[in-house]
């Protein structure tokens, strides 16, 4: 198997200068290794660079500062030649309306030396029965899946796509996952990015944790998970008030098989090793104290929760910051 | 499987020829709305019977005698005539409402006409009146004269416009079929999407001029038929030279579009400078009347148009019967200024 790495970036920095306006530093100093044949996640919330990222490993954005190697080649000479090699879906793109699935995936192809029958590529993300429709009349998925099929439809080595379940309803993003997951046996590697952590855990070999700029975390979803301590979370609501919350994570904290607390409001997760031995524990103790619960539960530690223990944040905007008891 | 060749070009070509003949809006302003136009501006335009002549007469002891000379006194009955106080009439003059103002004689005065020598159209009166007047107190006119009125095809107004029009679609096209369409592609990330592939970004840009040449040939044939069915409109060049003429006009308008383009991010701001280029050629390239109307100060910057030099080749093709080499400068100007606005674009243009 070849060895050089199929991506490599050391020292990635990207200031976006704006017209009256504080430049943003998107990138501060972001490091990247992605084996050949692997799937690699980048996972992260909203505004934390992802889109930066790949594109300036897509070559489509240049880096303020840092280098950049994709199959084992720079950006700025014979650039064409190394795109013959990569397949890409952007975050945002809008196909042109009045195309059909098929002549969309037609148009794509002819930029490429070989190819796969466009045909073929249909059948591959499911769109057969909508080879003659526009593109206006699919719904987000197809749109979604036709997208990912014009990045495949160069045969791709390496296949970026950003963000590519992103608004998606349940059902469409298994369909899009399955796609990704006959590309990743086909042998390509591929770079995915996402800020949903049951994507990144499902689809992914190896997974970066990006926040403001750089990897925070980066590692198998399993080995993230360790980083734990752990991998099962009691959660449970103490039907309280005042200060009951904060003393009772500060309590369970020091308990004997449990790896880790914290609380948002009146809800206390805690990361242990093993439920069945840890939970009677904590119940005895919060019945020794007199908080009452309005509610618990047990589950398998996520990247979620790897996410918010590294940042005290969690990685999708809707929930609430956590307010500091880690 | 049948194994099929796909090349850049005519895959992009396609692209453009698709997304222009299923969008019905945009088959509609280019090929409908000017047809419309013609239509409304030659029913306007049309050949109209000669104006009457509205002359007002004080009323009076004499009034009378003078409706009646003036109706004796010519031939066609070019008078609507109207008896009213003195007041009243000089109202109706000064808003216009009767040309002149006869005044009958009296004993102490001769008749008298009022009348504002400004106007052409009251100076015309007074001229017409006073012959009238002057034929039925007994003039005799020593020269025998013969009258040939002409309203031949070719000489009329709408002659004069179809070219007009036909020009001014040539510049909409152009300029809102490649600028518009290309901030529409910058706006949806297409763009960026496809310079992500291997695609060659020269065959991006031909495409885009070569599409809207393919747009070119039935907006010329549709726009100067209506004007042949509906005006019977005299075309006395070739369809040849019509066509090459046409094709420099609208490779010109098409590097002008593709520039103003280049760099816009918005739809907005992209339509706000379409609107900027075209509009000194509306009003100044003589699209609705001639340029030499203009003072001489402004005629370099009235030459410099291109549009100004298309339509003096298609109105010289088109209504003369000039050949193409007759019009080798204007057209060398609009394929050298088209040429060096593609290649500031290529340079300039903003993928992402
Ligand atoms: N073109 C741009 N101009 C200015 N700031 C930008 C631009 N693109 C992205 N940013 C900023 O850079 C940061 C990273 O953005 P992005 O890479 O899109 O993050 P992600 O894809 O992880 O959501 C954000 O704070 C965003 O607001
Ligand atoms: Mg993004």
């Amino acid at each position: 198997m070849d060895t050089t790495p199929a991506i490599l970036c050391r020292d990635l920095s990207k200031r976006y200068r704006q017209r009256q306006q504080a430049p943003v530093d998107a990138l501060r100093g972001l490091d990247l290794e992605v084996r050949p044949e692997e799937c690699f996640g980048l996972l992260g919330p909203n505004g934390a660079g992802k889109t930066t990222t790949v594109e300036i490993l897509e070559g489509i954005l240049p880096p303020t500062s840092g280098t950049v190697e994709v199959l084992g080649r720079r950006w700025g000479h014979d650039d064409r030649a190394l795109r013959q090699r990569l397949g890409i879906s952007l975050q945002e793109t809008r196909l042109a309306d009045k195309l059909t699935a098929f002549e969309t995936l037609c148009l794509f192809r002819s930029f490429y030396r070989d190819g796969s029958d466009p045909e073929e590529v249909l059948a591959t993300v499911g769109l057969s029965d909508k080879r003659d429709s526009w593109v206006v009349n699919l719904s987000g998925g197809q749109r979604q899946r036709l997208a990912v099929g014009c990045a495949l439809v160069g045969q791709p080595e390496l296949l970026f796509l950003d963000e590519p379940t992103t608004g998606l309803d349940p059902q469409a993003r298994r369909s899009v996952w399955e796609v990704i997951r006959g590309q990743r046996q086909r042998g390509c590697t591929i770079v995915l990015t996402t800020h949903y952590m049951d994507e990144a855990e499902r689809l992914c070999d190896r997974v970066a944790v990006v926040d403001e700029g750089r990897v925070i975390a980066l590692g198998t979803p399993a080995q993230l998970i360790a980083l734990l301590g752990g991998d099962h979370v009691i959660e449970f609501t103490l039907d309280a008030n005042g200060d009951a919350p904060a003393s009772a994570a500060d309590e369970l904290r020091r308990m004997d098989g449990v790896r880790g607390a914290r609380r948002t409001n009146n809800t206390i997760t805690l990361t242990v090793a093993e439920v069945h031995a840890v939970l009677p524990a904590v119940l005895r103790r919060l019945e020794a104290r007199g908080d009452r619960l309005a509610w618990l539960t047990t589950r398998h530690a996520s990247l979620e929760d790897v996410f918010v223990n590294l940042t005290g944040r969690h990685l999708s905007n809707d929930q609430q910051e956590v307010p500091t008891t880690a | 499987m049948t194994s099929r060749k796909y090349r850049p070009l005519p895959e992009l070509l396609r692209f453009r020829l698709r997304s222009f003949y299923r969008e019905p809006e945009a088959v509609f302003w280019t090929y409908g709305f000017p047809i419309l136009l013609t239509v409304l501006l030659g029913i306007a335009f049309r050949n109209r019977p000669p104006e009457r002549i509205i002359v007002d007469i004080e009323a009076g002891p004499g009034a009378e005698a003078v409706r009646g000379a003036l109706a004796a006194g010519s031939a066609d009955g070019a008078f609507d005539v109207l008896i009213n106080e003195a007041e009243v009439c000089r109202e109706r003059l000064r808003l216009g409402k009767c040309a002149i103002v006869v005044s009958p004689a009296t004993s102490e005065a001769p008749p008298a006409y009022h009348y504002d020598p400004t106007q052409p159209a009251s100076a015309y009166a007074r001229v017409r009146v006073d012959d009238a007047l002057q034929r039925s107190a007994g003039r005799a006119d020593p020269l025998a004269v013969r009258d040939a009125p002409v309203t031949e095809p070719g000489s009329r107004y709408i002659d004069f416009l179809i070219p007009g029009l036909l020009g001014m679609n040539l510049m909409g096209g152009g300029m809102w079929g490649i600028g518009y369409v290309t901030v529409d592609l910058r706006v949806r990330k297409l763009l960026k999407r496809l310079v992500a592939t291997p695609m060659p970004r020269g065959h991006f840009l031909l495409s885009m001029v070569g599409g809207r040449m393919a747009f070119v040939v039935p907006e010329i044939v549709v726009i100067l038929l209506a004007g042949v069915l509906l005006f019977g409109f005299p075309i006395r060049g070739g369809w040849v030279s019509i066509f090459v003429v046409a094709f420099c006009g609208a490779v010109c308008f098409a590097g002008v579009g593709l520039l103003v383009a280049c760099r816009a991010e918005r739809l907005e701001t992209v339509a706000g400078l379409l609107n900027v280029v075209m509009m000194p050629m509306w009003l100044l390239s003589g699209l609705f009347f001639s340029t030499s109307h203009f003072p001489d100060v402004l005629q370099p910057l009235v030459q410099a148009l291109p549009l100004t030099q298309l339509l003096n080749a298609l109105r010289a093709v088109i209504l003369e019967g000039g050949s193409v080499t007759s019009q080798t400068v204007p057209l060398l100007y609009l394929l050298a200024l088209g040429g060096v606005c593609f290649c500031l674009a290529l340079r300039w243009f903003r993928w992402t």
